[in-house]
């Protein structure tokens, strides 16, 4: 029939137009995705040119602090590292309580540089780390999609991930951050375990347990890919898609993976004993049993097969009971039922707000609303439908897990602000598939529509796979139990693979029926590229406004240009230069790592909450009066305490704001405090109906300590309003510092007493009885009273 | 608290002069200074001496060397001493510097340091010379009270000696003494002694011998804040591309009384002329002309407070720290800037090429306790020599910079106790071939040619090991073109391959696959040995040819 003939790899081929055509497109993929590269690294920008190259906000403070002791001090004395700056006087060990990713990310390349004589500072390197990631996670991106959808789609969604406002939120230059780096090691992981799927590799599969294991080091959210992957290799056994392949993609994945989890020391042994990595032990179980009885049916006969069923499934429902007790029965003997806080509050949104106020306090721990979706992923919202559809058709092994993804992640999403991060890839992919296909359709429909292209034209809409996919539908459908899938070519044959271009009549019979008209084509056209215009407008505009700001220096633009607010370093530097080494600041958590690392001083509390109580305590003591306080943080050795005020520059994130947040840290541990007394009728309020405990509390009082004398009125600016206590004074705390816009105030607590005077008791009492009466004298120049 | 203090000044003064009676057997007796008058300027944190000595040579011998006597407590604070000589008369006077020079002096009576003045014609027997010296004192004002609170003013303490120490007789001295304000709260008399508004006279004093010596404690207001830079690394890097980048790394303090108790901001905004007076809001730094990329940043980043206003001959950047300092407050800050390469790179006759720059630090009216001058030179400059208008210590070092290799020589320039007189320039001399400039873009452009040549070569080489065992067989690549009597290979067709060199005992082909995504292939037969494999093909549309990839090659089971 044929000419047999049969050879190796290297072949001449006659197509040599083909190759050319293949050859081109090759380096225009190439380069367009250098080129999403570029966009990706350099829209991320827009934080140092318009502010300048410093790390931003307040976890990467601590990422940046750590990313410097690693580079000083090295690898091994960073493991052993006990911090005592923090946490005093318990301290941390941040060697097992850091995921180490990032900062050894950074660490290497820094390193890197460094061995290669580029002299570029540590900040340099962590202010950059960000949008170099976001850079590879797009492409990695590319590399997901083109698994699933081909090579246009990978590049759509690679450019669509590339500018996508939820992630250049969390990957700013500047925004030193687990995320930044986590996102492209989960892209990257769904990537291998896709790859490993279609090909059944077990080089990928290894690959895949190591991307995980970098995952794993980099950010909490491996747990997501750790029941994720579980759940759609569960799919696809339900839905009768076991093969090989599927036993490569998983069974590596968890011996390994589990295994290397297991050496990040902040994960230990919970990758083995927490239940959120029980799901995918169980299916790691359920694989196995599958991969057995695929294998005794390829053994026996039917009948004899239908026999053992029945046997198996009665013994196996037994010993399944039995697991799921013993199972349950070790769940509920840890204290969290096996699940932390966070997690709970994924399956149960309220859990975090009824129960620990401490996660319910961060903002980006609340459940997203709508407006933060339009803003985060824009038109992908109205593209993610489409993109889920396509997935459908044909529906293979790679893209049901990109559906089951997004649907996940929506669920995820709609639960923390947080996680939109990890719907924002899905969400991406996706569109990417949708507009890809679109534009396919459409353009397809524009040339048949043309006159004057002869065949020729149907090779190039046969170029894109996923256009012939779809038109192919029901022929793939015939051959499902069989479904193709990529073997794994090297790379000569490769190229060789897509050499062939078979141009049928048939095909381009059946394709013209299914065009569009091409008015109606062309219009869709036009609405799809302004829609992609639209979205590109918007994130280069959410990345030059929204996200772009440091946090720490603030700018405000006025009639008379721009000013620029500095005070929280005005007040770290003045701390770092004019305090003892060994002093010890109290402030709200909010500002711990920022102490830490811009003042270089010991804080009691941090960002890094694993202390409820410790918090407690500093929450009541800004929540008490004066002389309570100052005995709480005179046992703490507490030497200055450091609070925010944005009342004159209205500046709305300061401390008095977050007060009720202390009242009720505070409260949930020591149970005199009472939130109702802080409240006048159910309403926060610092003006003059503001309760007495309000008034008196040490937090109202070092905020508001002479504020009146700025403007007379003592108008708080944040809460609109004259606050209610105007003229007071200090009696165990003394002002050593203000900045120049009064953001940040620092106190010193006065030493104690001398008990040898005797007239201490009468100025007690004098002090807590009479402060109406004090506060008129204090209208005086008169300071302070204990001079 | 006066008391107390006079009455030891006044107990080190008789002592002192009865050693110096005792000791009297100066070294050039000849010597004798007819008139001196001293003009002492209290205004700023440095102290300026304006000495004017009239010498004349009463011995039998020509002298060259005239000695200038210091007490051991102000030769620690003393940061430069210079002397001049006027020549000619009226309007033709031409200015002679002259040299000084420290010298230690074996019978020096009570640990009196010298400096010696080396004249440019010697002193002939009889004749007389007008000197004009001027020498300044560094941390030489003691804060009085040490703690002052925010609202309170500056007083310090000032000593010095009522007559000139001096190896020489004198005949007639006097000693004005300028203080910045009227406001002088106590000073010691030695009469005649008069005080008129900020001035205040000692003398005429006649004929007093050598090593005559009288304290005097002057207490008065000095509300100029005090900055002291107490540490300042300037690193000037040389690049031949044609720039020059300076850093300055500063640790900056005020050195006047220490701040006590609280800072409160509403009164220091509210009430400036009397809250803080003495507290240092911002400095200026005089910059060379047609500076550019200026920044000015701490360790926690930019610090946005600072102006650069630039003309054609100079540049002046006022910087304002991050907060006012008050007395012992300290802050740290850098200023880097570049400069263009030619203001400051010359090539000397003997075709070596100097740097020209300055020395001292651009801020105006600062001490500097310690510097430190680091000029990096181009990587590959040879016998690198530095020539400095005073002494300097000196080593060298290496540093590596963007892609060195061999590393940039760095000269190495420690002063301590400078002040504003010591911005003079010098001069760091050194060989350099201009071919070294292009080493850096050569290695660069020869590490991508090679990195290409291997993406070249890896692309181009089969590195995969070949093994014809049965498990690992190479990767087959079935080529089907259409039989001549068939014109076009049509959909559900097969297709039969005759492997000539598979081994017998191949006989399972695990998932062919067919390139282009456009057809696909249900099932495979294999036929008895020699390996005959047939395919059926189902085609999604006619093609002239195929190719057919076929990848694990799976030994079967025995039957």
């Amino acid at each position: 029939m044929a000419a047999p003939e049969i050879s190796t790899a290297a072949v001449p081929t006659l197509y040599t137009n083909n190759a050319l055509r293949n050859a081109f497109g090759g380096v225009l993929a190439f380069f367009i995705l250098l080129l999403i590269g570029v966009m990706a690294f350099s829209i991320r920008l827009f934080s140092v040119i318009k502010y300048e190259s410093v790390i931003h906000e307040f976890d990467p403070y601590f990422n940046y602090r750590v990313t410097q002791f690693l580079a000083k001090n090295g690898i091994y004395e960073f493991w052993n590292w006990f911090d005592d700056r923090t946490w005093y006087p318990l301290g941390r060990v941040i060697g097992g309580t850091v995921y180490p990713g990032l900062t050894l990310t950074a660490g290497t390349i820094w390193w890197l540089l460094n061995s290669l004589n580029i002299p570029l500072s540590v900040e340099t390197v962590c202010v950059f780390t960000a949008p170099i990631f976001s850079a590879f996670a797009s492409w990695a991106t590319y590399l997901l999609t083109k698994e699933v959808k081909g090579t246009g789609a990978g590049l759509t969604a690679a450019a669509l991930l590339a500018m996508v406002p939820s992630y250049i939120s969390r990957s700013v230059a500047g925004s030193y951050d687990n995320e930044a780096v986590a996102i492209f090691a989960l892209i990257f992981t769904f990537y291998l375990y896709i790859k490993t799927l279609n090909t059944g590799s077990l080089f990928y599969a290894t690959l895949n347990s190591i991307a995980y294991f970098y995952m794993v080091c980099s950010w909490g959210g491996y747990t997501f890919i750790i029941n994720l992957i579980p759940m759609h290799v569960l799919l696809c056994i339900v839905t009768g898609r076991f093969s090989s392949r599927l036993y490569i993609a998983y069974a590596p994945l968890v011996v390994l993976g589990t295994l290397l989890a297991a050496l990040v020391p902040v994960v230990g042994f919970n990758a083995v004993m927490t239940s959120e990595h029980f799901a995918s032990f169980l299916v790691f179980i359920i694989l196995h049993v599958v991969a057995f009885a695929y294998y005794i049916k390829g053994i026996l006969t039917p009948k004899m097969f239908k026999v053992a069923v029945t046997l198996v499934v009665s013994v196996g429902l037994a010993v399944c009971c039995a697991v799921i007790a013993v199972l349950i029965a070790l769940v509920a003997s840890s204290p969290t039922k096996g699940w932390s806080g966070r997690s709970l509050s994924l399956l149960d949104p309220t859990y975090a707000s009824k129960y620990i106020p401490i996660i319910a306090s961060v903002s980006e721990h609340q459940p997203p609303t709508w407006p933060s979706y339009f803003m985060d992923i824009n038109v992908l919202a109205f593209l993610v439908p489409a993109g889920i559809i396509a997935c459908f058709s044909p529906l293979s092994d790679a893209s049901s897990f990109v559906v089951l993804y997004i649907a996940t992640s929506v669920y995820f999403s709609g639960v923390m602000v947080r996680l939109m991060l990890v719907f924002a890839p899905a969400a991406c992919i996706t569109s990417g598939i949708a507009l890809s296909q679109a534009f396919d359709v459409f353009t397809r429909s524009i040339k048949f529509q043309l006159p004057g292209i002869s065949s020729n034209t149907e090779v190039d809409a046969a170029e894109t796979s996923s256009a012939t996919a779809k038109a192919q539908n029901d022929a793939v459908k015939t051959e499902k139990s069989e479904e193709t899938s990529k073997n794994r070519p090297s790379k000569k044959s490769k190229k060789k693979e897509k050499e062939e271009k078979p141009s049928t009549k048939a095909k381009s019979e059946k394709k013209r029926l299914l065009a569009l008209p091409l008015d109606s084509s062309v219009i869709s056209l036009l609405l799809l590229i302004l829609l992609g215009a639209f979205y590109v407008v918007h994130c280069v505009w959410a990345a030059a406004e929204a996200y772009s700001a440091p946090s720490i220096v603030l700018t405000s633009r006025s009639h008379d240009g721009l000013h620029v607010f500095d005070d929280f370093r005005e007040a770290y530097a003045w701390l770092r230069h004019n305090t003892d080494v060994d002093d010890k600041v109290a402030s709200w958590w909010d500002y711990g790592y920022q102490t830490t690392a811009m003042a270089n001083r010991t804080v009691i509390v941090d960002n890094n909450t694993w202390n409820n109580t410790h918090i407690a305590t500093v929450g009541t003591a800004m929540s008490s009066p004066e002389k309570a306080a100052w005995e709480i943080f005179h046992s703490l050795d507490v030497k200055y305490v450091l609070v925010v005020f944005g009342g004159l520059v209205g500046y709305p994130s300061d401390d008095i704001n977050k007060f009720l947040w202390m009242v009720r840290i505070g409260g949930g541990v020591f149970p005199h405090i009472k939130e109702p007394d802080y409240l006048r009728d159910g309403q926060y309020r610092i003006d003059s109906q503001a309760t007495p405990t309000m008034l008196n509390c040490l937090m109202y009082k070092l905020s508001y300590y002479r504020f009146v004398e700025t403007d007379g009125k003592g108008y708080d600016r944040v809460r609109q309003t004259e606050i209610g206590k105007k003229y007071f004074k200090l009696t165990h705390f003394e002002e050593v510092f203000t900045t120049h816009h009064w953001m940040v105030r620092i106190y010193k607590l006065k030493p104690p007493k001398n008990r040898i005077r005797g007239k201490s008791k009468k100025s007690k009492s004098q002090k807590t009885s009479s402060t109406s009466n004090r506060a008129k004298r204090s209208g005086t120049g008169k300071k302070n009273p204990w001079h | 608290m006066e008391a107390p203090i006079r009455a030891r000044e006044i107990l080190g003064f008789t002592l002192l002069s009865l050693l110096f009676f005792v000791c009297r057997s100066s070294p050039s007796h000849n010597l004798l200074i007819s008139n001196a008058e001293r003009r002492i300027d209290l205004s700023s944190h440095i102290v300026k001496v304006y000495l004017t000595l009239k010498v004349e040579n009463a011995g039998s011998t020509p002298t060259s060397e005239i000695l200038l006597a210091f007490p051991p407590t102000q030769v620690d604070h003393l940061a430069t001493v210079e002397a001049l000589v006027t020549k000619g008369k009226r309007k033709k006077t031409t200015i002679v510097h002259l040299d000084v020079k420290p010298t230690e002096l074996p019978d020096a009576p009570n640990e009196t340091k010298y400096f010696t003045i080396y004249l440019a014609n010697p002193l002939n027997s009889g004749e007389s010379t007008t000197l004009e010296v001027l020498y300044l004192f560094t941390h030489s004002l003691e804060p009085f009270p040490a703690e002052i609170g925010q609202s309170e003013s500056q007083l310090v303490f000032y000593r010095d000696s009522a007559l000139i120490l001096s190896p020489y007789h004198i005949k007639q001295q006097t000693t004005f003494l300028k203080a910045p304000s009227t406001k002088v709260e106590s000073f010691t008399r030695v009469e005649p002694t008069n005080r008129a508004g900020t001035e205040m006279k000692y003398g005429p004093y006649e004929d007093r011998p050598s090593y005559s010596f009288s304290p005097i404690l002057i207490h008065f207001e000095n509300n100029s804040p005090f900055p002291v830079v107490e540490e300042l690394v300037r690193e000037v890097e040389i690049s031949h591309w044609g720039n020059l980048q300076v850093t300055e790394q500063y640790t900056l303090v005020h050195g006047g009384a220490r701040h006590k108790g609280v800072f409160s901001r509403v009164d220091y905004q509210s009430r400036p002329s009397l809250n803080g007076v003495s507290s240092l809001r911002y400095l200026l730094a005089r910059l060379p002309p047609r500076v550019h990329s200026v920044y000015y940043r701490d360790e926690i980043g930019n610090i946005s407070s600072s102006h650069l206003r630039t003309d054609s001959r100079k540049s002046e950047l006022e910087i304002e720290p991050r907060y006012p300092l008050f007395g012992g407050w300290k802050a740290t800050f850098l200023i880097g800037y570049g400069l263009p390469l030619q203001d400051f790179l010359f090539e000397s006759s003997d075709d070596r090429r100097y740097l020209n720059f300055t020395f001292g630090c651009p801020l105006l009216d600062t001490v500097v306790d310690k510097l430190t001058v680091k000029v990096v030179l181009p990587e590959g400059s040879k016998d690198p020599s530095a020539v400095v208008p005073f002494p300097v210590e000196q080593h060298f070092e290496t540093k590596y910079s963007y892609l060195d290799v061999v590393g940039r020589t760095v000269v190495v320039m420690e002063k301590k106790n400078l002040v504003p007189v010591h911005n003079s320039h010098f001069q760091v001399y050194y060989t350099f071939k201009p071919m070294f400039m292009l080493a850096e873009p050569l290695m660069l452009t020869t590490a991508f040619f090679l990195f290409f040549v291997a993406c070249v070569a890896y692309l181009h080489i089969d590195l995969s090991i070949p093994s014809m065992s049965p498990r690992n067989l190479p990767k087959f690549r079935l080529k089907y073109h259409s039989p001549p009597e068939i014109p076009q290979i049509t959909p559900r067709h097969t297709a039969t391959f005759v492997c000539r060199r598979l081994p017998p005992s191949v006989l399972t082909l695990h998932h062919p696959t067919a390139g282009g995504g456009c057809h696909l292939i249900s099932h495979l037969t294999i036929g008895p040995p020699p390996c005959c494999i047939m395919l059926s093909l189902l085609l999604l549309s006619n093609s002239h040819s195929l190719e057919i990839l076929v990848e694990h090659l799976f030994v079967a089971p025995s039957p």
